[in-house]
């Protein structure tokens, strides 16, 4: 069972397909699977649904998607940093839906998990739990939310082995693990394939087994608020 | 009257030994320059970090590195990664013992406002709705007016809601209040700032 491809074009033969709903991992542009956004920019896939947290900047991670009028919705929950997201979606373009950050990351996981909703306090008495069931435990009010299955997972991490085992670096982890789990296909990028049998099995943060396609690439790995201080 | 810097120092006095933290975007992030002598706060940063160090110096700037505002930052020894859903899942599980925001508009009945301007740009709530909904304690520290000299304290937000009766403490350029039964308590005012000036310049109902 080979999972190691050579490239991002090579690892979605076959996986695209017009109106498909896609998870990807990232917060900001910090994380995010730059290679496999750029092919699915190549294959001009279109009309596609996104879950992830942000929409990257203009020219930059799902922006560039934007930018070619691939996107038909997006599900995040911040998504200020960029401005032809802005023109799309105020001219009725694009479909917009906020989640709570935390809702977002836990509907992703509990997806991936079997898990088709949950109860959360979050958004209680705000625009978010409009139309939401409610339920009272223990005295508090809680709505439900649904768990998120996505047709395909994109997902950038640091090392990953022959396997698929991977391992993400500080806070590039963010969304990554997350929207793994709640793909029914899961392709990610790396910076490195490491041989199978050098990452201690004790390091390793999301094994393999949601992982099905893997590609080793070069990375911009672009900073969106460079901050420094004296030194 | 007290400044940024001041109304920062003042939100500091807030934190306790050995506590979790969230700080929020703006005022908030100036907090961790005043956290008090003897006092060991970690610093979470809900991308999925705890022990927030300050920011890198020039030319060890990190892309993997950074904080919920996407600024670079650092790591300290104690320093801890994890994913967005174990982020949330210790947020949304009150394992935070405070969070400190900023606010557009606070109700007496602790309703917050901070996500939304209707009409305006709509930029999302980010983390905001989990982090009020579910830490041990919410303080928001804002201005006590708007530009115009209109209170920002209300008897109800006008603006959509990033949480409802969630915030327990308000720090202003004017002074501090406690929700509490009935409206907003003052604890106290600041410098050159007397009890009725702070008075007036509140729509919301004060108690004593």
């Amino acid at each position: 069972m080979k999972k190691v491809y050579g490239s991002a074009a090579e690892a979605l033969e076959g996986v695209l397909f017009d109106g498909m709903f896609i998870a990807s991992g990232g917060f900001g542009l910090c994380g995010i699977p730059e290679l496999l956004l750029e092919a699915i920019k190549v294959a001009g896939t279109k009309n596609l649904t996104f879950a992830s947290n942000n929409a990257g900047v203009d020219d930059f991670g799902i922006g560039i998607l934007l930018q070619t009028k691939q996107v038909k919705k997006m599900i995040s929950s911040y998504v200020g940093e960029n401005a032809e997201f802005m023109r799309q979606y105020l001219s009725g373009e694009l479909e917009l839906e906020f989640n709570p950050q935390g809702t977002l990351a836990e509907r992703m996981r509990a997806g991936g998990c079997g898990i088709p909703g949950f109860y959360t306090k979050t958004g209680v008495g705000t625009v978010i739990a409009d139309g939401k069931e409610h339920k009272d435990f223990n005295g508090e009010t809680y709505i439900m939310e649904e768990g998120i299955v996505a047709d395909l997972a994109i997902v950038k991490a640091w090392k990953a082995d022959a396997t698929g085992n991977l391992v993400f670096r500080k806070t590039a982890r963010n969304f990554n693990p997350p929207a793994a789990m709640c793909g029914k296909m899961c392709i990610v990028e790396v910076e490195e394939i490491v041989e199978t049998g050098s990452l201690d099995p004790d390091t390793i943060h999301l094994p393999g087994i949601y992982v099905h396609r893997i590609f080793q690439g070069d990375h911009e790995k672009r900073i969106e608020q460079r901050t420094v201080r004296e030194a | 009257m007290w400044d940024r810097n001041q109304m920062a120092e003042r939100a500091a006095q807030e934190l306790q030994d050995g506590w979790y933290v969230n700080l929020g975007i703006g005022i908030p992030t100036l907090v961790s320059n005043y956290i008090p002598e003897g006092i060991e706060v970690t610093l979470q940063s809900e991308n999925g970090m705890l022990g927030m160090g300050p920011f890198p110096i020039s030319g060890e700037e990190d892309a993997d590195l950074i904080n919920a505002g996407k600024q670079t930052i650092t790591e300290l020894p104690q320093t801890a990664y994890f994913d967005s859903a174990q982020s949330f899942g210790m947020i949304r599980g009150g394992k935070i013992a405070m969070a400190i925001l900023g606010a557009m508009e606070v109700a007496e009945n602790g309703d917050l406002a901070n996500w939304m301007i209707p009409g305006k740009l709509v930029k999302g709530m980010g983390g905001a709705m989990d982090l009020v909904a579910g830490v041990g304690r919410v303080v928001v520290v804002m201005d006590h007016t708007n530009k115009h000299g209109v209170s920002k304290l209300l008897k109800e937000c006008t603006l959509p809601l990033t949480g409802k009766s969630v915030v327990d403490r308000i720090i202003t350029n004017l002074g501090v209040l406690d929700v509490v039964e009935g409206g907003l308590k003052i604890v106290e005012t600041a410098d050159g700032v007397s009890e009725g000036e702070l008075r007036a310049a509140t729509a919301a109902t004060i108690v004593k």
